[in-house]
């Protein structure tokens, strides 16, 4: 026993060592948070002496901060729901028909995973332009989940595939037709795939920093990765401030994963070993 | 994926049979061409999203790159090749490849071992592995531009939390100017991008280390392999498809850096961080030659194209074929 934790000793010191570099850089930003910049520029790595809560509270209370929430929350619900619903539809016809073209069409998808989305960004920005969608939700919810399709096909397809085939005719036998199959039984069969891709499409949609940045010229509209850019640029001078801005930002990601954690990385870990 | 798949309690009752079916040709025919239209039918909804907001613009990019135009109207200036030539004679664009492919290289030969070697830890019984498993993951589900204000404060020179504890530690002379020197800020973005990258790949490699079947290891131990004798004969072979699969992300992902270092440089300084997303915003969005910035993007993705289906071709495609995958699927 204790020569196995003499072996062990190095191993753990290795752990521990990587998680100090990865926690610090955080709780340094929540400590900050709790300075104020005058102290946190005569005290910078010690414990707040006294404890702000000004910065934290002072961003809560202000209602910018909540609108960038609800914003990036809308926008990556709305994402995620459309990008489920289409890529269902689309991965229920690959999985369960023989169709002429099924392959051809199978392999345009997947090649929507090669490409960086900074090669459409141009034009697509152009496009959305002619179409009237800059300063519009739409023109953001709309080309991420198109994006987004390639990915949640080819693991909603490989999640409908494993429904045995006897589940199907005998739902034809009791007089459903594709559509009543695909919403009665897959569908309902399905929760734990839905579950899985709409968790990544809502942390990619969360994340999105580019489009946003293209689409949105005006505050109205901004995601949280926006507002923190320009929060910095704005309050450059009251650095506790930021930090706490940027704790405050990082907690709903943070939050979500907590809860979605299993979901999330069995999902990218299937995604990329499917793709 | 795991899951129960339950019969459902509706089926299997209460069936009734079929009428008598007519099979003449023409009927079946008909059925045919109907089957056809329904399974297209469910493909209508993505098809359109996937063409209208991801193959057109690429086309149009494609297109656009022969003109010199300032992004409005519909371009006119034919030019033929001239914006590749001068992407040619760009040593901001020439640095950017090379940029992209030492972030590959650093990569490749320090991020991914070390995610590897992360992996191979935590994939032992050790105490607290599922809170280390988490820690070293959480980077990932920041965004990029969160990720880059943090480290751009925590690298800010002199007052910065890096320069404050390299000082009071009396190594100042490791401290310096990070993101604002021309000769580190590449290595400091690297060191923010391992940060935040380096426990996706450790994740997928623990997965892959999972699939491996427990007795292979024990037959080795009997053949009297020691640790290093197992983990190079038969932890990394079997955890080649993997690896390979993290090195493509991995690849895919340097080609298209683009919020980091907008956020924390904007490509400065003076260039020297430039990536070649950020060249193609500079001149797409700040500089209205969008002929030109739209020639980048074809770079890009012929860059991606040709990397993909290289990589498809010659190193991806052993994994259809090798015992390995056979091994990994039966291990699932």
């Amino acid at each position: 026993m204790s020569r196995k934790t003499a072996r062990n000793l190095p191993l753990h010191l290795v752990l521990v060592a990587v998680g100090a570099a990865m926690a610090v850089p955080l709780i340094y930003a929540l400590l900050s948070g709790f300075k104020s910049t005058d102290q946190l520029s005569r005290n910078p790595i010690g414990l707040p002496d006294p404890w702000v809560t000004g910065n934290y509270t002072g961003i809560l209370g202000a209602g910018d901060f909540w609108r960038l929430v609800g914003n990036s929350t809308l926008i990556a619900v709305a994402t995620a729901v459309l990008v489920v619903a289409v890529s269902a539809l689309s991965a229920f016809s690959f999985a369960r028909f023989a169709f002429r073209g099924r392959e051809v069409l199978f392999t345009l998808f997947t090649m929507g995973l090669m490409f960086p989305f900074a090669v459409a960004a141009l034009p697509l920005f152009l496009l959305l332009r002619s179409m009237g969608l800059l300063d519009n939700p739409l023109g953001v919810i709309l080309p991420q989940a198109a994006f987004g399709l390639p990915m949640t096909i080819i693991i909603l397809r490989g999640f409908f595939r494993q429904i045995p085939g006897e589940l199907e005719e005998a739902a034809t036998l009791d007089g459903c037709g594709p559509l009543g199959f695909f919403w009665r039984v897959l569908l309902p069969m399905a929760r734990p795939a839905l579950g899985t891709v709409s968790v990544l499409a809502v942390v990619t949609s969360w994340n999105n920093f580019l489009l946003p940045l293209l689409v949105f010229t005006d505050n109205t509209w901004w995601t949280l990765p926006i507002g923190v850019q320009q929060y910095q640029g704005q309050y450059s001078a009251d650095t506790a401030r930021v930090f706490a801005y940027l704790v405050l930002a990082m907690v709903p990601a943070l939050a979500f994963y907590s809860v979605a954690e299993r979901q999330l990385v069995g999902g990218l870990t299937a995604g990329a070993t499917k793709g | 994926m795991t899951s129960t798949f339950l019969p459902d309690k509706r089926t299997g009752t209460d069936v009734d049979l079929p009428p008598p079916s007519e099979d003449h040709a023409r009927g079946r025919a008909r059925r045919r061409a109907r089957n056809w239209l329904t399974a297209v039918g469910f493909q209508v909804p993505a098809l359109v999203l996937f063409i209208v907001l991801v193959l057109l613009p690429i086309l149009f990019a494609l297109y656009a790159a022969f003109f010199r135009w300032g992004g409005f109207g519909m371009p006119s200036d034919y030019v033929g090749v001239d914006n590749f030539t001068r992407l040619l004679d760009d040593p901001v664009f020439l640095g950017d490849l090379w940029r992209c492919l030492v972030l590959v290289l650093l990569s490749l030969a320090l991020q991914l071992p070390f995610a590897l070697a992360m992996a191979v830890l935590l994939n032992q019984k050790t105490r607290g592995r599922a809170v280390y498993r988490m820690l070293f993951f959480a980077p990932y589900v920041l965004s990029e531009a969160i990720t880059g204000v943090l480290f751009s404060m925590i690298f800010a020179p002199d007052d910065g939390l890096a320069d404050r504890v390299l000082g009071g530690v009396g190594l100042d002379g490791l401290g310096g100017e990070w993101f604002a020197d021309p000769s580190m800020v590449m290595a400091t973005l690297f060191l923010v991008m391992t940060w935040k990258y380096f426990g996706f790949h450790m994740m997928l490699y623990l997965a892959g280390l999972q699939s491996i079947p427990a007795e292979l290891n024990e037959a080795a131990l009997i053949d009297g392999a020691g640790p290093w004798q197992r983990f190079r004969n038969v932890t990394l072979p079997l955890l080649a498809p993997t690896l390979r699969i993290s090195v493509f992300l991995s690849v895919i992902g340097a080609i298209q850096l683009f919020d980091l270092v907008w956020v924390v440089t904007q490509g400065g300084p003076d260039h020297h961080s430039e990536t070649m997303a950020v060249t193609m915003f500079q001149y797409g969005f700040k500089r209205y030659q969008v002929g030109y910035a739209s020639a980048i993007s074809v770079v890009m993705f012929g860059i991606s194209l040709v990397f993909a289906l290289a990589y498809q071709r010659f190193v991806l495609r052993r994994d259809l074929e090798g015992a390995t995958t056979t091994m990994r699927g039966d291990g699932k």
